[in-house]
């Protein structure tokens, strides 16, 4: 070993400093030493110094003044110089330097040097930082080695020309040759750069792929060799022989039997041989035994070997070592597409991993979890993944939360537990569900009629409990506007009674307008909830004109405005019939999956549009929702201006409920614009005007509405289509929703495709009657 | 792989050796997120931890932590056969390698390491090549110190 005393006495200043202030004062005094050094002439020390400014740099200061001293000591002919600079040259040097084109001469000097440690330096060098100019320039160089020299510059030429493809891929054809002849000699080391050479150059080729293909009986023979062969000192790893180029042929094989029934044929026996044969106890046994199981899954395996690869991974998940349970539930993430029944096998030991006291593990187990979740064990899965939620790591929460939603909607066994789960979710992690999870769990509790007194009696009680949890407070405040009879009335069959009265529903609505933990959305849906209140109870209807009086004067614009606006509707008009829950929601669903013709893009029309469009025409652009049959995603608030004067905009924006939007686009409708039509009790009545509207018009289809009132109670709408485009729609249905307190009748439509130009128009009756002439 | 780190358990940096081309801010960013990263987790937790869109295997050897990044397609297990055979390499050269042999003769590290590793895969998969071929560069590079400098005999 050569003394370094220079660098280690620095190295000794250093650490004795007591302050980073010192060690500052040190190193720059050091610093200022090299640069003088470096300047001078050739010294018995540059060495040394290089070394010292290695260190130095290695502690995070400035060193590029040491670039162009590597360039020299490279060229240096002792060998004790050119060794530091070559390190200099990996550690300060990358392509991205211009002195690093510099050290291509010298590198390749050195290439051709008789002595092979020099030779080495200068491979070395290249593989780690050499430029795509610089491979280009000495690819040839490399070839030359791989072909004629000793088997310790060989291996190093092979992953040379590994860098060299990675850098410049056009060169890969150079070496294919040699690299096919490599695979024959005896040495290790060779054989496995020979390995990683080719793999590299079957991922960047296909062709070279094929060629490569005939390569599956040569590796199949020298892993046979390698498994079957007695103990080899030289190689040897707790019991493995060569586990590294055992797992570098393995993967070579797993690339080129991929989709290749012929390849994988020929290594499947000796994939079950390493399967079986190779001892898992130690952590070298099982890197081999993983590589041999993500080759097996990739490859066109037998079934029995797959069975047999699947199994070891559930071995590895009842591994004490927490890696190797890791590792499995990785593979296993990869195949429960494809091999869902044999990963099924496993999911009691997967599902106790989420219990694991190590993040990643969890998150593995998380991941598997979801995926396993199918119809048959959704109840047991659902309680331990909800339990899962209530004790998980927060950065995990809302993975957690978004798969419980999307495995409920998927396999909910029935409504009301898909209610009860998602009010769960809600009550333990609200603050971490997306935004669109309110919506989505209002239309769900809107679709679901019958279990609305149960939702809304138990929203009112997690109300009661705690208010910080916002998603939850903004779906059980609209809850309880829109459904506050019902929790009025006191009965319910699914739940105990509970005797609410007027003033508790009002105390904890007024709770969540007051509370400093609620966000200005939240407060929203409270102001409206009261609002909407009004039309429902009897006695405190002055309380609510007090309460919504006081939002008159909030700092908040969106509250202040909605407040003053439900202000002087009070003052109008004395029912609030007008109000919310009597229209007709009508949201029409145009399946255009199968019109031919149009071209993707244009298959927006298949979207979900929300009735406000409809009548709103061309005001607002559509917001195209991404998939079909989403719930219309919340619309801009629309100010625009209002035909006649003071209507109102009621209901402000930011409830995205079809039946609140209806509304405000009713009022804003140019053919409603009398105030004299919003005196009418009935909302009914607001259609009595036998016009036809255009309700839709986008993309060549046109929709139009016309009413004529029956009785009165009665309605008919008549619904007509047409489709001006070029091509014919075909599959085109009108779906209606009405609110409970309605009666709907959709007569059969004349028929479902729309022809081109025009040709042809589809109609459909549709009847409302409104026995209770609820407003 | 593409990087390897060693670091001691305060966060101070021992060795860096990279694979890939970054510049000198990018490779402090990085050195300095991983090794919080790192220090952080518990010592029961796994080797493997994914950061960025690379996989990290990472193992301590007494007051060392031993660091790579790997990509997707690399074997996590046999990277750690890798970090174990390297401590092995440099217990064996050093004879029972302790931290300050390796803070004292980091440029022995380093050329353990480049006899080891090339382009960041193994080059050589016999310890005793590797401890052999270090054997003869070091006689190589045997230089005669003389106290003024100014005498340098190179065998």
């Amino acid at each position: 070993m050569s003394p370094s005393v220079p660098l280690q006495e620095m190295i000794r200043a250093i650490r004795s400093a007591r302050t980073q202030c010192e060690e500052r004062g040190v190193i720059q005094r050091e610093c200022a030493a090299i640069r003088a050094q470096f300047r001078q002439a050739d010294n018995g020390g540059r060495s040394h110094n290089l070394a010292k400014l290695l260190y130095v740099h290695m502690l995070g200061y400035p060193a590029h003044f040491g670039q162009m001293e590597c360039v020299r000591m490279i060229a240096s002919p002792r060998y004790s110089e050119k060794r530091v600079g070559y390190l200099g040259a990996m550690m300060l040097l990358d392509e991205k330097q211009d002195a690093s084109l510099l050290i291509t001469n010298s590198i390749k000097n050195d290439l051709s040097n008789s002595n092979q440690y020099i030779q080495s330096l200068a491979l070395c060098t290249l593989a780690c930082m050499g430029s795509a100019e610089m491979c280009r320039d000495l690819a040839p160089e490399i070839d030359r080695l791989l072909r004629a020299s000793n088997s310790y510059i060989k291996k190093k030429a092979a992953l040379c020309a590994v860098h060299i493809v990675r850098k410049v891929h056009d060169l890969g054809e150079l070496f294919t040759k040699a690299a096919r002849s490599l695979l024959t000699e005896k040495n290790h080391g060779v054989v496995h750069g020979a390995v990683v050479l080719i793999t590299e150059l079957c991922e960047r080729n296909s062709e070279t792929l094929e060629r490569f293909r005939k390569t599956v009986p040569d590796l199949v023979q020298i892993m046979k060799g390698l498994v079957i062969s007695g103990y080899s000192p030289d190689h040897d790893v707790a019991g493995i022989s060569d586990p590294f180029l055992q797992v570098r042929i393995l993967r070579l094989l797993r690339i080129l039997g991929r989709n290749n029934e012929g390849a994988s044929d020929a290594m499947n026996d000796l994939l079950a041989q390493v399967a079986t044969n190779t001892d898992s106890t130690k952590t070298v046994g099982n890197a081999v035994l993983y590589e041999t199981v993500l080759t097996v899954l990739d490859i066109k395996s037998e079934s029995g070997l797959r069975v047999l690869a699947v199994n070891i991974l559930g071995r590895f998940l009842l591994n004490n070592d927490r890696n190797i349970r890791y590792i499995a539930m990785t593979s296993l993430q990869k195949i429960v597409g494809t091999d869902h029944n044999a990963v099924q096998r496993h999911r009691g030991t997967i599902v106790d991993c989420l219990k694991d006291q190590d993040a990643s593990v969890k998150r593995r187990a998380l991941d598997l979890s979801l995926a396993l979740v199918s119809a048959s064990n959704i109840r047991s899965m659902m309680k331990e993944l909800l339990s899962f939620l209530s004790s998980c790591p927060p950065e995990l929460r809302s993975q957690t939360a978004s798969g419980i939603f999307n495995a409920a909607e998927r396999y909910a066994p029935s409504q009301r537990w898909h209610i009860d789960t998602i009010l769960h979710v809600l009550t333990t992690a609200g603050g971490d569900v997306r935004d669109e999870t309110v919506p989505n769990l209002i239309q769900l509790i809107t679709n679901t009629s019958e279990l609305h007194c149960y939702t809304v009696h138990k929203l009112y009680r997690a109300l009661l409990s705690d208010i910080s949890q916002q998603p939850l407070v903004q779906v059980a405040c609209w809850c309880i506007g829109e459904y506050g009879d019902l929790l009025l009335r006191g009965e319910c069959q699914e739940t105990e009674p509970v005797q609410v009265t007027e003033d508790d529903v009002l105390d904890v609505l007024e709770t969540v307008l007051q509370s400093h933990m609620s966000f200005p959305s939240t407060r929203g849906f409270a102001l409206t909830a009261t609002m909407k209140l009004s039309t429902r109870i009897t006695e405190n209807v002055d309380r609510i004109r007090s309460i919504v009086s006081i939002y008159g004067s909030c700092i908040d614009v969106e509250l202040q405005q909605r407040a003053v606006e439900y202000n002087a509707l009070f003052k109008k008009y004395d029912h609030m019939s007008l109000f919310c829950s009597a229209a007709i929601c009508i949201w029409m669903h145009l399946n255009n999956v199968q019109s031919a013709g149009l071209s993707p893009p244009l298959c927006g029309v298949s979207q979900v549009c929300d009735l406000l469009d409809l009548l709103g025409g061309s005001e607002q652009p559509l917001q195209p929702s991404p998939a079909l049959g989403s719930t219309a995603p919340p619309m801009p608030v629309s100010t625009a201006n209002t035909v006649g004067g003071d209507l109102l905009d009621l209901l402000g924006g930011l409830e995205p409920t079809p039946i609140t939007l209806l509304f405000k686009r009713l009022m804003h409708s140019p053919w409603l614009n009398t105030d004299l039509k919003l005196m009418q009790p009935s909302t009914l009545s607001v259609f009595s005007v036998v016009a036809t509207v255009t309700v839709y018009e986008k993309d060549g289809v046109t929709v139009t509405l016309s009413c004529e009132k029956q009785s009165d109670s009665g309605l008919t709408v008549t619904l007509t289509a047409s489709n001006s485009t070029e091509s014919d729609i075909r599959g085109f249905t009108l779906q209606a929703a009405v609110p409970k307190s309605v009666q709907l009748h959709m007569k059969a439509p004349s028929g479902d495709s729309l022809p081109a130009r025009g040709a042809a128009k589809v109609t459909q009756m549709v009847v409302l009657n409104n026995p209770n002439k609820v407003a | 792989m593409q990087f390897m780190l060693l670091f001691s358990r305060q966060g101070k940096l021992r060795l860096q050796k990279w694979y890939v081309p970054l510049s000198d801010k990018e490779k402090k960013k990085i050195t300095r997120e991983l090794v919080q990263t790192v220090l952080a987790r518990k010592p029961k937790m796994c080797s493997f931890l994914e950061w960025r869109d690379l996989k990290i295997v990472y193992k301590r050897y007494a007051s060392l932590y031993f660091c790579c990044a790997i990509e997707d397609q690399d074997n996590e297990l046999i990277t750690l056969e890798i970090i174990h055979r390297y401590v092995e390499l440099l217990d064996k050269y050093f004879g029972s390698v302790c931290e300050l042999d390796i803070i004292f003769n980091f440029e022995k590290a380093y050329f353990i390491l480049d006899e080891f590793l090339l382009g960041g895969e193994a080059q050589e998969t016999s310890k005793k090549n590797v401890l052999k071929a270090i054997e003869q560069a070091d006689l190589l590079q045997e230089v005669r110190y003389t106290p003024n400098h100014s005498h340098v005999w190179q065998i």
